[in-house]
């Protein structure tokens, strides 16, 4: 994070200056779809940041970290469902919650080591997910409506999409803040020593264990503030918010932004969201002249491009956007 | 009691079809090393194929034969085409790029056979229920799809204790010891065995299909149980897969036919009713988490070298 | 022995059906460097695993400075002051030459539940750090990259590793292991040096630098102690002869 003048560091400045103009931008040209949008690209940078604690810097490779979105989501629409819309209940509760999830799912899975570790973060978010379905007190398959964003007295008023905005994006600056002096400290070194190698780490004496489980637990609870985010943002949660499908998208995000950079993961939602919105105009555009009226109907299938891409960002941008950036200052 | 041997024979069948599943991601793990996400899109594959050559010919047993081979030809070719590249990258890279795979598919279906899912007819001889039992009538559909896969079972069952092939890949060996020990192009052997597993996905989406309807992700929800199977067997060991989809596929439907009445004597009715089904659907995650707990290798471990 | 730094009474571990130990029985004294040798397979990287607690043993028993450590697993066994180096070069390979070290300190430095403050900017680290590096001869190197180190820096970095933990007891696998002759040369000097102030294991393949360094050698075939002692005791061994220095001595000419 020290400030020179390399090209990451100068996206990274615009990028952000971007996002603090964006509600001033939506005002003038009274565009409230785009406050939307950011604010969205916004709570899903700091769910993919809290995973980039734990797959990034710790290489875990957590597959099941959508279940805590989940699971703050919940806590914040099943406590306004039972007249409990005070934040300062709410919210508390959607981090501890994860948390105490995350010490759980961590103590099992984190004995085992690569693709069982996958396959069981999995199996656990998809266990939450099947719990989700059958809460038929709180909506079940079809979900939960709130109806009231979380109150926090006369602080802040969430209900105004303004000051929301800014709140989410103040709280995804202190999470890539808190995030960047964990990995260079201590705890963050030790965590990053059993990425690379664990049996040495335990070999100079490490109990790498209860390290990378801390670790778990701090990137549960942070996922779980973000999920109490996007729950007051959409007004409404479902089991859908943790399907798997969204545990992929979170790890596609720390990917194509760049693994272990601090702003990667932020990159990487904003690139993530634009191309779903920009890819079925991109479509319609380039099949137009050939199709005609057909290519509005090509736009829809947007994923046949997008699915793909994965596959190539994996065989040709191993480092993400992030990495491409820094290569672009030695070349 | 009638009641609960039906059931159990429909965990059986349940059990099995996972099994074929599982036994081909496991395959493909084992020798390949490599993650497929994307193996539920071959299920799902399965299962459109056959709902659209039964609409062409006429004939379920065409139109399962069709395919099957129609399975395995998009199964080699994926391999070909796409993840022969990720052969010895990390399980990340796996992941990320068989993610992709699914949009793709998903997509690629939605296009061709529409958002709409299909149906696919039994014929009748297929349809009617045979006694088993004195007084138990047990469709004969779903005693075909028992035998079918115990039959395939067997089969890999000798493909695995019986040849050189599976002797090398119980013993866990590397490439370049396949290729000394069976003298064969090594590529050609892994597409091969890709294809076997994309067949068996496929063979297991086709016999689905005719009891569930065919549609676009029938094949992500059952394939992360068939993670479920391969970590409680143990990933990589066949014998562990089949054992573990068998108490899967058992503990899954029973848990939810009976469930209900079990809680119902703890609980009063109207509990019992709410977690009942939020309960049964969680209990073979539970099993996993207990054998994770006890055996974090699985059931049947294969040595890793 | 009373002043025994390591015991080890009948340790066995069984692979399969291969022997690996076979009742091994050791007594390593306060001070001494015991050299094990033996022919491949003989056992002896699987003996440090032991020691090192990566292998669990069958049977038999371990003691450190008069403590049973069998069943400690390897981060305790290293906080007791038994560290280890690896045959095959296992370093954190993204991390700088002064990281890797750092971090062997830091494992010894109290627990690492520190969130907060920039563990690169700790004196406390880096200087002993520093100096680990400085004994083996690695000072210059300190902000490269362990990857694009050379085989025989890697060698001198697994040892300033080890150093770094401050152990009582090094148990070092093959340190000279694909070194050069100017590189061995420096090893063993270097171990000439630590040899003065640590008790040391040491398994080595390298003939000219076990006799020359050990205070005692112990032969190992199939897993099985088949002699112990002095480094003449040991050249003028007949069973020795027969079945490893013997045939070493013929191959090499």
């Amino acid at each position: 994070m020290i400030a020179s003048l390399t090209p990451r560091n100068v996206v990274v400045a615009v990028l952000l200056l971007l996002l603090a103009a964006v509600p001033v931008y939506a005002a003038v040209t009274a565009n409230a779809f785009l406050v939307t949008l950011f604010t969205r690209v916004i709570i899903l940078g700091i769910a993919a940041s809290s995973l980039n604690l734990i797959l990034g810097y710790g290489g875990m490779v957590s597959f099941g970290h959508a279940v805590y979105l989940g699971i703050g989501g919940y806590a914040v629409g099943i406590l306004a469902q039972e007249g409990v819309t005070s934040g300062f209940v709410q919210w508390p509760l959607a981090l501890f919650v994860s948390a105490l999830f995350a010490l759980l799912v961590g103590a099992l899975s984190l004995r085992t080591r690569g693709v069982y570790f996958i396959m069981i973060t999995l199996a656990f978010a998809q266990l939450v997910y099947y719990f989700g379905v059958g809460l038929d007190r709180y909506g079940a398959d079809d979900g939960l409506t709130i109806r009231r964003r979380s109150q926090f007295d006369d602080l802040i008023n969430l209900s105004d999409r303004t000051q929301f905005y800014y709140l989410c994006l103040a709280l995804l600056l202190a999470t890539i803040y808190l995030i960047w002096r964990v990995v260079n400290s201590r705890f963050g070194m030790v965590i990053q020593g059993a990425r690379s190698n664990d049996r040495r780490m335990r070999a100079i004496g490490f109990p790498t264990f209860r390290y990378r489980l801390t670790a778990f637990v701090i990137a549960g609870a942070i996922c779980g503030v973000a999920g109490a985010l996007l729950a007051n943002h959409t007004g409404f949660i479902s089991p859908a918010t943790m399907h798997w499908t969204r545990s992929g998208d979170l790890i596609v995000m720390v990917v194509l932004g760049g693994m272990a950079s601090s702003f990667g993961p932020l990159i990487g939602a904003v690139a993530l969201l634009s191309l779903e919105e920009a890819l079925p105009v991109l479509i319609r555009a380039m099949a137009f002249p050939v199709f005609g009226d057909a290519a509005v109907r090509m736009a829809e299938y947007w994923q046949i491009v997008l699915g793909p891409l994965f596959l190539l960002v994996v065989l040709f941008a191993r480092g993400g956007i992030d990495g491409l950036l820094a290569g672009a200052r030695r070349g | 009691m009638l009641l609960f041997i039906e059931q159990c024979l429909n965990g059986l069948q349940f059990g099995l079809l996972l099994f074929l599943l599982a036994a081909g991601l496991t395959l493909v793990f084992g020798i390949m090393d490599l993650v497929n996400l994307a193996h539920g899109s071959l299920y799902m594959l399965g299962a459109y194929f056959a709902a659209t050559f039964a609409a062409w010919t006429d004939s379920f047993v065409i139109a399962a034969l069709l395919a099957l081979a129609a399975t395995l030809v998009v199964g080699m070719a994926l391999e070909v085409v796409a993840l022969r590249r990720l052969y010895g990258r990390d399980h990340l890279d796996h992941v990320l790029g068989t993610f992709g795979l699914i949009l793709f598919f998903n997509e690629l279906v939605r296009i061709i056979w529409g958002p709409a899912g299909m149906s696919l007819p039994l014929p009748m001889w297929l349809i009617y229920p045979i006694e088993i039992l004195p007084g138990l009538f047990y469709p004969t559909y779903r005693i075909a799809i028992i035998l079918t896969a115990l039959l395939v079972a067997l089969f890999l069952y000798v493909l695995v204790m019986r040849t050189r092939l599976g002797m090398l890949i119980r013993a866990g060996a590397s490439n370049r010891e396949m290729t000394g020990a069976l003298g064969v192009n090594i590529n050609l052997l892994y597409t091969l065995v890709f294809g076997l597993g994309a067949a068996l996905a496929g063979l297991a989406g086709l016999m689905q299909a005719p009891i569930l309807t065919v549609q676009i992700g029938m094949g992500e929800n059952i394939l992360i149980l068939a993670f479920v199977v391969i970590i409680i067997g143990g990933i990589g060991s066949i014998r562990g897969a089949f054992i573990a989809a068998v108490l899967v596929g058992l503990i899954d439907t029973i848990g939810r036919a009976f469930l209900p009445d079990i809680l119902r004597l703890v609980l009063s009715s109207r509990g019992a009713s709410t977690v009942a089904p939020a309960m049964s659907s969680m209990m073979i995650y539970l099993l996993m988490a207990i054998v994770l707990v006890l055996r974090p290798e699985g059931l049947f471990p294969v040595s890793s070298k | 022995m009373a002043d025994a730094l390591l015991e080890i009474e009948e340790l066995t571990k069984r692979f399969g059906g291969v022997i690996a130990s076979d009742s091994i029985s050791l007594c390593v004294p306060k001070g001494e460097l015991h050299a094990i040798i033996g022919p491949n397979g003989a056992g002896k990287t699987t003996l440090i695993g032991q020691l090192a607690g990566e292998i669990a043993a069958d049977a038999g028993r371990i003691h450190f400075e008069g403590r049973d450590v069998t069943a400690l697993p390897t981060d305790r066994r290293s906080q007791l002051g038994l560290a280890r180096s690896f045959q095959i070069t296992s370093l954190f390979l993204d991390f700088t030459v002064l990281d890797n070290v750092a971090l062997a300190v830091q494992a010894h430095a109290g627990h690492s539940f520190r969130f907060w403050r920039d563990a690169r900017g700790e004196s406390q680290l880096r200087a002993p750090a520093r100096a680990a590096l400085a004994r083996v001869g690695l000072a210059g190197r300190a902000d490269v990259v362990v990857s694009n180190l050379s085989h025989g820096e890697h060698r001198q970095l697994e040892i300033a590793m080890a150093l770094a933990t401050r152990p009582r007891m090094l148990l070092l696998d093959e340190p000279m292991a694909g070194m050069g002759p100017d590189e061995s040369a420096r090893m063993v000097k270097t171990l000439r040096e630590l040899k003065r102030e640590l008790t040391i294991l040491l398994i080595e393949h390298d003939m000219e630098a076990v006799f020359a360094l050990a205070d005692r050698i112990t032969v190992l075939v199939y897993g099985r102690i088949i002699a112990s002692g002095t480094p003449e005791a040991i050249r003028a061994n007949a069973e020795v002869r027969q079945a490893y220095l013997g045939e070493q001595e013929q191959r090499h000419g």
